[in-house]
């Protein structure tokens, strides 16, 4: 049913990684994932899996959660592997007509695998261990600076905490919808997709009007509540940077200089 | 025989996870042919889940639905032949409506039936009849509709259907004391016209004691009452240990009653009147010990 579908993946805990700051965090992710195409080398590459499976470590969330957002990605890992098997330069291995496998293709087949599957564990790790609202919250104080630009950033973040907190509200709207069609004999399960996508219809039209009347609610709700935008808000959860953070990014700069000077030493394995 | 019947009914909510939950446990009941059975329960008890079980909505976890003897689950493919059969309208089925005109979105039901536009146009007029929606506003879009009026437009087109058993939650939810006694006389009224079986699930005792037949009352997913309505609000003591309530002019009488006055538990203000009456022209302070 719908209500297996748990809003975005937050997994609550209280380890070191679930403790950082929110807005480090979102930062260093950011970097690590720059620093993942910075690494031009195998050399740099295992630097970089050396800290993933560090953070992967200390994040306390169960290894088969990182299983279950990889396999998310197995297609395309598989996908891109597979055409950068035949795009290389370098000694010949296998070959049939047009078609040939060299060593430099086998090598970045791995190599470009790697970096995807470090790509995703990195941000499972920041969704993993930072709840939804925790995540606008540091957006909207990193992309603060943008204000200069008029960039209206508190809207743009508050707009994502409600979107982000409707999601649970409107799939059980949606669920309720369906029921109710159901009940009348709409059949959503059998037929062509034509049919199929026809026999969305009864549920598309309530739920879209019943959003209107949720966002008009809430528009008055909260002018109700004298909301005039961001302008001299306080917060209730103020983010406070710890030596945690201090240390987190210690280390991660420490890993970073790793993969450049990795980068400067070793020649590329890209071919 | 019943045209409804559960035997050992259970529902349990997120099977095999942490979250799970027997919502509905064990429920045995036989629902009679052309009754009207009020449902009872406090917020949680497993009344709405139990409902949607009866047409085919939840599946159960284990135990059977009869349906006029025949087990609704036998030809899983078939499920939706129950549904027309047990018409269902949800709390606040005005969320439902979503076609162009009234008419059109009463005839919903009817045209997944497989009748013709004509024969499903018939019924939906029929039924708006019955709820009292007036023949003009069949050609208005249902969102130009008052509240009161699309709550009668939805519970139209689950009457189209001409269910043999007619399931309602909470279908006065929201509505005001008028609109709510209107509908509950127009719910009746389809019930003596049709004859067909009508379940409604109210937290009004007063509702339920004034047009109930028989009540089932629900506690912590169990049935833990089924009886004709004088006899389930006459165990008002109990009612309340579980959450509930009795009408409040029953449970006037049933204070005297504890009292030692020689009354009996009754459900409207009328028969209360008739009940009283005796005491006062003793001169009313005797007591009747």
């Amino acid at each position: 049913m719908l209500s297996d579908i748990t809003l975005g993946q937050y997994l609550p805990g209280r380890s070191l990684i679930h403790r950082m700051d929110p807005r480090v965090k979102l930062a260093l992710t950011f970097a690590f994932i720059v620093f993942l195409f910075v690494a031009s080398n195998f050399q740099g590459l295992a630097l970089m899996v050396a800290l993933m499976l560090v953070v992967l470590c200390l994040s306390g969330v169960p290894v088969s959660q990182y299983f279950k957002s990889l396999k998310a990605i197995l297609f395309i890992v598989l996908f891109t592997a597979a055409l950068n098997l035949f795009y290389g330069s370098g000694r010949r291995v296998w070959g049939w007509k047009f078609m040939q496998i060299t060593d430099g293709g086998i090598g970045n087949a791995i190599f470009i695998s790697v970096r995807i599957v470090c790509l995703i564990l990195f941000s499972s790790v920041l969704t993993f261990t930072t709840s939804p609202t925790q995540l606008t919250d540091a957006m909207e104080r990193i992309m603060k600076p943008l204000q200069v630009l008029h960039v209206k950033v508190h809207e743009i973040a508050m707009m994502m905490t409600i979107a982000l907190r409707f999601v649970p509200t409107l799939l059980e709207e949606t669920d309720r919808i369906m029921s109710a069609q159901k009940a009348r004999g709409a059949d959503m399960e059998s037929g062509g997709l034509r049919q199929r996508v026809k026999s969305l219809i009864p549920v598309l039209i309530p739920l879209f009007v019943s959003s209107f009347r949720r966002a008009y609610d809430l528009a008055m709700a909260m002018e109700c509540r004298c909301y005039h935008g961001g302008e001299g808000r306080t917060r209730m959860k103020q983010l406070h940077m710890t030596g945690l953070d201090a240390a987190a990014v210690a280390v991660a700069a420490v890993f970073c200089a790793g993969v450049v000077l990795c980068a400067a030493l070793f020649p590329a394995s890209l071919h | 025989m019943f045209v409804l019947e559960t035997k050992d009914l259970t529902y349990v909510y997120g099977a095999g996870t942490p979250f799970h939950k027997t919502a509905v446990n064990r429920v045995s009941v036989g629902i009679e042919r052309g009754e009207f059975l009020g449902i009872i329960g406090h917020t949680g008890s497993g009344k709405s889940t139990f409902i949607q079980t009866l047409n085919g909505l939840l599946r159960p976890t284990s135990g059977t639905v009869l349906l006029n003897g025949k087990d609704i689950w036998a030809e899983p493919k078939k499920i939706r032949s129950v549904r027309f059969r047990v018409g269902m309208v949800f709390q606040y089925p005005e969320h439902q409506l979503f076609e162009e005109t009234v008419l059109k979105d009463i005839c919903f039901g009817p045209g997944n039936m497989g009748l013709s536009a004509a024969q499903a146009e018939e019924r939906a007029r029929r039924a708006a009849k019955f709820v009292g929606l007036d023949n003009e506003l069949l050609g208005k879009s249902p969102f130009e509709l008052s509240g009161g009026q699309k709550r009668r437009a939805a519970i139209a087109g689950v009457i189209a259907m001409d269910p043999d058993v007619l399931v309602l939650d909470e279908p006065t939810a929201g509505l005001d004391p008028q609109g709510r006694d209107m509908l509950l006389e127009q719910i009746s009224a389809y019930h003596r016209a049709r004859g067909s079986t009508v379940i409604l699930v109210s937290h009004s005792m007063e509702d339920i004691a004034r047009f109930a037949d028989r009540v089932l009352v629900m506690n912590e997913g169990r049935a833990v009452m089924l009886d004709k309505t004088k006899n389930v609000f006459a165990r008002g003591r109990e009612l309340e240990a579980m959450g509930l309530r009795v009408p409040q002019i029953t449970s006037i009488l049933l204070t005297l009653r504890e009292k030692g006055y020689p009354v009996r538990p009754v459900l409207t203000v009328d028969e209360a009147v008739e009940e009283l009456r005796p005491l006062l022209r003793k001169g009313g302070a005797h007591h009747a010990q």
